[in-house]
């Protein structure tokens, strides 16, 4: 679906991604994960098609991203922010029904549609209250549902769970989980590594605009790897339950 | 099947508030209609109902009995009318687009300084004598210069990702309006006794004088540019999303932006070509009609044509019936309803900021 291949990109006289490659296919939920500044929103801006890689190529679909108008991108790719600007008193229902305004769907699927995401994020009840009195986490569930009615293949999201609280963060990955599992490929930068490894299947740890590791999250999250990217000592257990890998930090200083 | 659906962007879907939309259509609608009667019979000349009604059934042939009637209705005070409504109209539906393109509803022609970069164009047409197109020559230049003025207002203001950039473009606006202020104060030093006179409305503008010609040039420059903005709602309301959320929903920006500062341009120009600059149509008129529908631009343009239209015309009777004989310039009287409003929306937002 999406294939990243040798990209690098130079802002301003800073090489932010070097030599990067890889491939999402369709069927997974892809994390990108890293310390802070590593170029993970970078990478993701490259994949939207925000910023052109100055080497490399992206192939969307078979076809060069930049090779796609800005509305037939739109109908293949929808891109969640990590923080969304609203201008004026919107209702949150017209808000989520944004994402569907310029795609060329069937118009009586349109209701359906965002009631479904409304509901799936839990923010049905907040319909008609103004979307720029809403919370955080609001918001963000907000936005989330507003990219999904877009009902792109490629979903692009940047920290999704940051604002949530617990459940939501559950909730919200387990539908781009879903969403996923449907054919279609999620692409998503998560802080959390304990959430990345419980629901993508691939992690792509990235450190100082390069691809340290990727793969599945038993490969990926490795206690010496991630003690020398995030200089930071851990340990990873395995889940009681899911089994996936989890990470803790541990109190002893970095030599 | 796909052909067709590509051409019709859906709108938003309608809820609630929607109830509101068709009665405030039908009740400005009915309220244009009485405001152009109520033009047409008042006035310093009494026409009585019969030869009023005379004088309307009779629109090409001037009867006899009752020229100065015929005179009064068809040459004064229609043309006059309609004019203030296209004017109106045209200024609130810029004030519109504009504050959906800078994402500030702060933004109105005349405060951003897009009127008076029209003006001055209007201005030195007048000024250096150039009559090269005739009667479209002056709503030409309004055009260009007004252009030209909302494009280096929006590379200076454009809106970024963080919000509050309101004190930005009203510093900008000072700026611009200072700067075309000496420009047109120069140009009024380059002017003949013979030009002044008709540069002294400017400053103030007025309807005074109005006959057809005005009316036939800038009827069609306001209904091209109401119908080409009506065009462009859903791509305004994603455009609240901020300019990089917007693109990834599908919208052109680039396009987007030139064809509104284009059609913010024609408008403005078409406005202030004939009547000069009449302030805060744009500011007052789409604000009232948000707090009553939302923001949804579908049906925030049109009902904020009809509001301006109906503003302006009110304004103009207002203007010549409070002090008869005498007119009092319609800025004046705009700008005396909309200074106030602009304060009290200013401390209102900063209240609501904090």
């Amino acid at each position: 679906m999406l294939r990243l291949e040798r990209i690098s990109l130079s802002l301003g006289g800073q090489r932010l991604l070097d030599d990067v490659s890889l491939h999402c296919p369709r069927g997974t939920l892809t994390a990108l994960i890293g310390p802070n500044g590593a170029g993970k929103s970078t990478l993701l801006g490259v994949m939207a098609g925000d910023h052109a890689p100055t080497h490399g190529r992206v192939q969307l679909a078979g076809r060069p991203l930049g090779d796609y108008g800005i509305r037939e991108l739109a109908g293949q790719r929808a891109v969640m922010p990590q923080d969304s600007v609203l201008r004026f008193a919107y209702r949150v229902v017209d808000v989520v029904a944004m994402g569907r305004a310029m795609r060329d769907l069937p118009p009586d699927e349109d209701d359906t549609c965002i009631t479904q995401a409304m509901q799936d994020m839990e923010i049905a009840s907040l319909a008609t209250r103004n979307a720029q009195t809403l919370s955080g986490g609001e918001q963000a569930r907000t936005t989330f549902a507003r990219v999904r009615v877009q009902a792109t293949p490629l979903l692009l999201l940047d920290e999704p769970t940051a604002a949530l609280d617990l459940r939501h963060q559950e909730r919200l990955l387990r539908l781009a989980a879903e969403w996923a599992a449907q054919g279609h490929c999620v692409v998503a930068v998560m802080h959390d590594l304990n959430l990345a490894a419980a629901h993508a299947d691939r992690l792509v740890l990235l450190d100082r605009g390069q691809v340290v590791a990727q793969g599945r999250p038993w490969d990926v999250l490795d206690a010496s790897r991630l003690e020398r990217v995030y200089r930071q000592p851990v340990c990873v257990l395995p889940h009681p339950q899911r089994g996936c890998p989890i990470v803790v930090t541990t109190h002893q200083e970095a030599p | 099947m796909i052909s067709t659906l590509r051409r019709h962007r859906r709108a938003l879907p309608e809820r609630p508030r929607s109830s509101r939309i068709a009665p405030l259509y039908g009740a400005l609608a009915l309220a244009l209609l009485a405001g152009l009667a109520l033009s047409a019979t008042s006035g310093v000349v009494d026409l009585d109902a019969r030869s009023l009604l005379a004088a309307i059934g009779s629109p090409f042939t001037v009867p006899d009995d009752d020229r100065v009637a015929h005179a009064v209705l068809w040459e004064l005070r229609l043309p006059r009318a309609l004019l203030a409504l296209l004017v109106g109209a045209s200024l609130a539906m810029a004030g519109a687009a504009m504050q959906g393109l800078f994402g500030n509803p702060l933004a109105d022609p005349g405060i951003v300084g897009v009127s008076s970069g029209a003006s001055l164009g209007a201005i030195a047409i007048i000024v250096l004598d150039i009559d090269t197109l005739g009667a479209w020559t002056r709503p030409t230049g309004a055009f260009v210069s007004g252009f030209a003025t909302t494009w280096l207002i929006y590379l200076l203001a454009r809106p970024s990702q963080a919000e509050g950039d309101n004190a930005r473009l009203l510093l900008i606006g000072i700026a611009i309006n200072a700067v075309a202020g000496a420009l047109t104060g120069y140009l009024t030093y380059l002017a003949s006794v013979e030009q002044l006179e008709s540069l002294m409305f400017w400053s103030m503008g007025s309807l005074a004088s109005v006959d057809w010609t005005p009316v036939w040039i800038v009827a069609p420059l306001a209904l091209a540019g109401i119908v080409a903005l009506r065009h462009q709602a859903v791509p305004l309301d994603l455009l609240a999303l901020g300019e990089r959320q917007a693109r990834h929903a599908g919208v052109d920006i680039t396009r987007l932006r030139l064809a509104l500062m284009a059609l913010t341009a024609l408008l403005t120009a078409a406005a202030v070509a004939f009547t000069g600059t009449i302030g805060f149509v744009g500011l007052v008129v789409p604000h009232l009609v948000r707090t009553l529908i939302g923001p949804g631009h579908r049906h925030l343009l049109p009902l904020s044509a009809l509001g301006g239209g109906l503003l302006l015309m009110l304004a103009d009777l207002g203007a010549r019936s409070l002090d008869p004989p005498n007119e009092i310039p319609i800025g004046i009287l705009t700008a005396s309803l909309g200074g106030p409003f602009f304060l009290w929306l200013v401390a209102r937002q900063q209240r609501g900021s904090r």
